[in-house]
């Protein structure tokens, strides 16, 4: 095949100058490859009229390749033109992806509404084991990561703010700048992305590997229903486990600004601690804490829901898992706008 | 026949899994221009043994050599250069699901060489046209193919590089009767004029019998080469309960009408 390299632009060279009369003298043996291609030229030189003559040695698979060219096999498929009518017909197949979606996200909410009444009822259909091992692998392991992302963060805003309130001799403000910043907001905030990014693609991608392996059917055909089975206990761990992580993400943060303060302003930690008691309102915690099982849902929710989505190819799981990381982290923000502006009215 | 000279020689091949022993020296030769058949029970190790030979995987002793030269002792390089001599078909076609059938097709001639695309475009349909499939499968993708049209473009695939040597795992498992018979035909047409060497996995002993000259057996570790018929005759309870069941007779029966034909 490695011939094809060599004989193909000369080939090409000789379609593009349409001779009246060609020779070609062949000296070695060619693979099939190269052979259809000499093969090709040459039909289609004799059919345009010119002389065409083969002398040297036989190709050993002109007989095997005519053959096959007589077989009849249809044509081969034109690349597809684009055309008023074919543009017209791209929006028209995006529209209807986008109401099959539309219809999809009615169909999976009502699903999941209707199984979780159904373990409202039944202890049994909560599947209580499920939900501890998605809490483990969702929540224990995700730890690590969130408590030092959380350090950091509240590293750098408490410098950032001591040095834009040292000039006005105001750097205490900087504590509560801090409690304030990570608990009502970067705490559940921070987390909700970073469970969004681990969380939700993890839920898209095994859901949608398990759609591609039949096993959703070999569910439903044993009678077990998959939103009982695979999607509640997901969703319920996530909402669960989200304030917990967030109290993590909480304690982190108020250490990062502690631990900061101590070194920049030569705050002991006892005062940080008092002015900590200050700063805050009773309701401050809480403000943060109650996003924290809003933002678990939707992640959950986006995540299974884009998962269950996942048809057909390789391409598609990747797509859709991406959509999920994408759509979860934008839901929380979106959610966490909405929050800021209720609390606000609510004076919270 | 016999006179031919050997393409593929393995010797001595011990696989070792943990404290399981796989191949306790695994020896055989395969022939040029011949279909060579690798059977034996779940478990005894035929895909691993076809990935040995693929140096896709490297013996825990013993050597595999191809067309003269060690598979099992060339460097990366050489291998990935090597390996574009011979053409493989997986168990379950292993297309690429997010390439149409007409670029799984070129992905290797692409790679490989540097054609312009009309020339691309004419070995598709050179390659459709070898496995019998219609022309207008080029421009599907592998999610809207049937079980048996998966096969085919894998093998088509398989043949872009125009190999001299084929490796089929199961080319036939999944396959519904005609489907796989019409299979063996196309695999033994391919035999007979590309003068191809096939070295294939298989349970199928329809598939066996129509077009292995030679079967390879992987038994207790150990392996029993001999002719269809050479092995139907073999007293290996292993053996005997492999050919002689209901199934078996089937499949003995069949060729022996063919070959009366």
């Amino acid at each position: 095949m490695t011939d094809a390299q060599v004989l193909e632009p000369a080939l090409e060279t000789v379609r593009a100058a349409m001779p009246r009369t060609l020779r070609v003298e062949v000296g070695g043996r060619l693979d099939i490859g190269p052979s259809w291609l000499l093969r090709g030229l040459v039909a289609d030189l004799r059919t345009a009229g010119a002389q065409v003559e083969l002398t040297g040695r036989e190709p050993e698979h002109l007989a095997y390749l005519d053959d096959l060219a007589a077989r009849d096999a249809g044509t081969m498929p034109e690349p597809p033109r684009e055309t008023l009518v074919t543009r017209l017909a791209a929006l028209g197949e995006s529209l209807r992806l986008r109401l099959r979606s539309w219809y999809e996200e009615l169909v999976f909410g009502g699903m999941v509404l209707a199984s979780a009444a159904a373990a409202w009822h039944s202890l049994k259909r909560l599947r209580v084991p499920s939900i501890v091992r998605h809490m483990y692998e969702t929540g224990v392991q995700a730890i690590p990561v969130v408590a030092v992302i959380a350090l950091l963060i509240s590293i750098i805003s408490a410098y950032i703010g001591a040095q834009q309130l040292r000039p006005f001799g105001a750097e205490i403000y900087t504590v509560d700048l801090v409690t304030i910043g990570v608990l009502r907001e970067l705490g559940v905030l921070l987390t909700a992305i970073m469970v969004a990014g681990r969380t939700g693609s993890a839920y898209a991608a095994e859901l949608g590997v398990m759609k591609l392996n039949d096993e959703v059917d070999a569910l439903e055909s044993m009678g077990l229903n998959p939103y009982e089975v695979l999607v509640l206990p997901r969703i319920v761990a996530l909402v669960l486990v989200m304030p917990l992580l967030t109290i993590v993400a909480n304690a982190m943060g108020l250490a990062g600004g502690a631990l900061l303060t101590s070194y920049l302003l030569d705050l002991p930690w006892s005062q940080f601690v008092m002015r900590l008691d200050a700063s805050i309102a009773a309701t401050t915690l809480w403000a943060g804490l109650v996003k924290a099982p809003v933002f678990g849902l939707l992640i959950g929710l986006t995540g299974t829901l884009r998962g269950l989505q996942v048809r057909g190819s390789s391409r598609e799981l990747g797509r859709l898992t991406t959509v999920a990381v994408v759509q979860s982290i934008f839901l929380v923000i979106f959610a966490d706008a909405l929050f800021a502006i209720f609390f606000l009215e609510i004076d919270f | 026949m016999a006179a031919r000279p050997p393409v593929i020689v393995v010797h001595d091949i011990v696989t070792r899994f943990g404290t399981q022993l796989v191949h306790d020296g695994v020896g055989f030769e395969v022939r040029a221009g011949e279909i060579f058949g690798i059977v034996g029970g779940s478990g005894s190790g035929k895909s691993v043994l076809l990935k040995t030979l693929l140096g896709l995987r490297f013996p825990d002793a013993g050597s595999v050599a191809i067309e003269g030269r060690e598979v099992t002792a060339m460097d990366d390089r050489e291998l990935r250069d090597f390996k574009r001599r011979y053409g493989v078909t997986f168990q379950a076609g292993a297309l690429f699901t997010s390439l149409s059938v007409a670029e799984n097709i070129t992905l290797p001639v692409a790679e490989a060489l540097d054609l312009d695309e009309g020339s691309l475009a004419r070995l598709v349909e050179l390659r459709l046209r070898m496995v019998g499939l219609p022309l207008a499968t080029a421009a599907k993708t592998p999610a809207q193919l049937s079980g048996g049209m998966v096969k085919r473009v894998a093998l088509a695939r398989a043949l872009a590089l125009d190999p001299s040597i084929l490796f089929l795992d199961e080319p036939t498992a999944g396959l519904d009767p005609i489907a796989a018979s019409e299979f063996d035909a196309l695999v033994l047409y391919l035999r007979d004029t590309l003068h191809l060497t096939i070295v294939m996995v298989t349970h199928d002993l329809d598939t066996l019998a129509r077009t292995c000259d030679r079967v390879a057996v992987l038994v207790d570790g150990k392996v029993i080469v001999d002719t269809f018929e050479g092995i139907v005759g073999n007293e290996h309870p292993w053996i005997r309960h492999y050919f002689h069941g209901e199934r078996g007779r089937a499949a003995r029966a069949g060729r022996e009408r063919s070959d009366g034909a």
